[in-house]
């Protein structure tokens, strides 16, 4: 499908609440330089499939691989991030008491552990970064303001700038454009084609135009399982995806707007 | 604004030299037994410093405070004793039958040591219950209850343990400290510097831990501690550390009030003094540093005050300012002082305008 290599495998992956399998034996790959969205209806293990890749779940069986080398499924939080996987949630959960600068200053890539914080003085070449990433997320008058103050937007953009700041391989986004206005969807848009030029974007999305606008490749879940995969044409034209989801988005979309 | 947070440092700057000449100028002002008072004041606010690191910047809440308070308390206290008693058994001792000093009781025969004791044992303590509940991702209630359990737990110990604590009635009866007589005034003068001296270099160190770097990560533990694994954390060994910390500093602030006392039991450092040293925080205002010491002072004060004059009233004062606390001063007394701050500014501000409306009338 495309010439990129994995960044990400996983095979036969399970994940289990209380019996219940929210993934069941799920293979999926993810390659570099990638926008890859995830899709599918309520309950269909998205959200589920970012936790087991991050940590914050544990798959029962089967493993995931990143990089080709480092098995994830045996990893703590704070090792995966340093691998380079870095996770946005679903909502913002920006340090409000920290100010948008300290923001990027505690979430940037270096060492975190105790000793080398102790110890740690902001360089120059640390403080150009975060200036530099101000700048591309639109903030830098908001530099030295309380990061509870910001806008719903401005505080999305400041998790993914939070997140770009560890320079990860991958970067997971869960619904990164909800709540924001159509134009700050497009610069969403524009800063996640950017920065897929350098590392595979995995996304999770229930707004098919967006999806539409910036995928590469699209993955249909259901039921915890993969249940399509392609690009957002090939997707929209396969008659399951039409039947689980896509099919009954519209009809539900319709409702929405009728109202 | 630049200027404005210029001036509120620099203003900062201005109250902290204040209170520290006043705090020096003390003893020429205060008789002996005032000044000894203070100097109590002041140990309990070398241990609300470190509680407030916890608590202020790191979110842990530690209603267990008394007991490392009381091991570097009974460290000092047992090397007291043994030098009143010129290396003989503690009277205590030798009433239960006991005929040689206890193993435990050897290392604290020096001074030194004693006091290094006093400081290492709680944060050893500290260290290993950090350690155990944190990495195990004993949290908020949890580890709050567990803090109790602590305090129950030790201080039975004690209790039990007549023939090596002294049991209910404690450790008392001193005489010297490094060959000088205890209870002179000079003695305790010194040992007033001293607690000066101790308070000064642990809130510049607690200052200057939470200034740098490791201060926005304590921040981010307190406020989301999950995030901050996804960030690249790991929270339990910041939590750890800072519960070490605030335990060794505990253990000073016990040393330190044990030389000016003259008295350590298992009710000093028991359940209520703990929920007291976390109130003296709660008032003066969490994640201030400077707050909890003022907080630890006047609650303290206002505690002698009440029970010079009314004894059976402190425990329903202390229950009524519990109230107003939580009711109505949530930051505490900085708090308060901040609020104030910005009144006073936005009243120069409107002066001001209103002063160039008027030129532009005129
Ligand atoms: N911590 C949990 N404990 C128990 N069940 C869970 C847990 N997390 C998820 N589930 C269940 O697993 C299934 C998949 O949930 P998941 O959140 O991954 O769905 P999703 O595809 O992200 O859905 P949505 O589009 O609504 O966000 C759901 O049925 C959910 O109820
Ligand atoms: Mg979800």
């Amino acid at each position: 499908m495309s010439k990129n290599p994995a960044v990400l495998r996983s095979k036969k992956i399970t994940v289990e609440f209380s019996g219940f399998k929210a993934i069941n034996e799920l293979d999926f790959q993810v390659n570099r330089n990638t926008v890859h969205f995830v899709i599918g209806p309520n309950g269909a293990g998205k959200t589920t499939l970012l936790d087991v890749i991050c940590g914050n779940a544990r798959a029962s069986k089967g493993s995931i691989t990143f990089n080709e080398k480092y098995e994830l499924a045996k990893m703590s939080e704070n090792e995966i991030v340093h691998r380079g996987i870095s996770r946005k949630f679903q909502a913002p959960s920006v340090f409000a008491h920290l100010t948008v600068f300290e923001n990027l200053e505690i979430a940037m890539k270096q060492k975190k552990t105790l000793r080398s914080i102790l110890r740690a003085k902001m360089t120059k070449e640390e403080e150009q970064k975060l200036t530099d990433m101000l700048d591309l997320i639109g903030l830098t008058s908001e530099k030295d303001k309380s990061a509870g103050s910001l806008a719903h937007g401005q505080k999305q953009w400041l998790e993914i700038a939070m997140v770009l700041m560890q320079e990860p391989d991958l970067v997971l986004l869960d619904e990164p454009i909800a709540g924001m206005s159509k134009q700050e969807r497009i610069k969403t848009g524009e800063l996640i084609t950017k920065i897929a030029k350098e590392r595979a974007v995995l996304i999770v999305e229930h707004d098919m135009d967006f999806v539409k606008d910036y995928a590469d490749v699209v993955t249909v879940m259901h039921e915890g399982q993969l249940l399509f995969e392609g690009s957002m044409e090939d997707v929209q034209k396969d008659p399951k995806v039409r039947e689980v989801y896509l099919g009954r988005k519209v009809d539900a979309d319709a409702e929405v707007t009728g109202t | 604004m630049q200027n404005r947070i210029y001036q509120s440092v620099f203003s900062r700057k201005i109250v902290f030299s204040l209170i520290l000449l006043i705090l020096l100028l003390a003893p020429l002002f205060l008789s002996d037994f005032r000044l000894n008072l203070l100097g109590k004041f002041l140990a309990f606010a070398i241990l609300a410093i470190g509680l407030d690191l916890l608590w202020g910047y790191t979110g842990v809440l530690s209603l267990g405070h008394g007991i490392f308070f009381g091991l570097g308390a009974y460290a000092m206290a047992m090397y007291l004793k043994l030098e009143a008693t010129g290396g003989k058994l503690p009277d205590f001792m030798a009433w239960s039958g006991i005929q040689e000093l206890p193993l435990i009781w050897i290392p604290f025969q020096y001074p030194i040591l004693a006091i290094i004791l006093g400081i290492l044992i709680p944060a050893c303590l500290a260290l290993f219950l950090g350690y155990l509940t944190f990495r195990n991702r004993i949290n908020g209630v949890y580890f709050t209850i567990l803090s109790q359990a602590l305090v129950l737990v030790i201080v039975t110990l004690f209790i039990g343990q007549q023939n090596l604590t002294g049991g209910t009635s404690g450790l008392t009866n001193f005489s010297t400290f490094f060959g000088f007589q205890i209870n002179s005034a000079t003695t305790q003068t010194v040992i007033y510097f001293v607690t000066v001296v101790a308070l000064v270099l642990v809130f510049l160190g607690c200052k200057k831990l939470v200034k740098g770097r490791l201060g926005r990560v304590l921040v981010g533990v307190r406020d989301g501690e999950n995030r901050m694994r996804f960030l690249g954390y790991n929270p339990s060994t910041y939590k750890t550390f800072v519960y070490t910390i605030s335990g060794a500093i505990a253990g000073l602030a016990g040393m330190l009030f044990v030389l000016q006392v003259g008295i350590i039991s298992p009710t000093m450092i028991g359940i209520v003094p703990s929920i007291e040293m976390v109130l003296w925080v709660a008032l003066g205002g969490r994640g201030t540093l400077i707050g909890p010491v003022i907080g630890a002072v006047f609650i303290n004060a206002a505690k002698t005050g009440f029970s010079e004059s009314y004894p059976d009233y402190w425990t329903y004062f202390l229950g009524a300012l519990f109230v107003i606390v939580v009711v109505f001063l949530p930051k505490g007394i900085m708090g308060l002082v901040e609020k104030l701050k910005e009144r006073w500014n936005k009243v120069d501000v409107k002066e001001s305008s209103s002063v160039e409306i008027e030129k532009n009338y005129s």
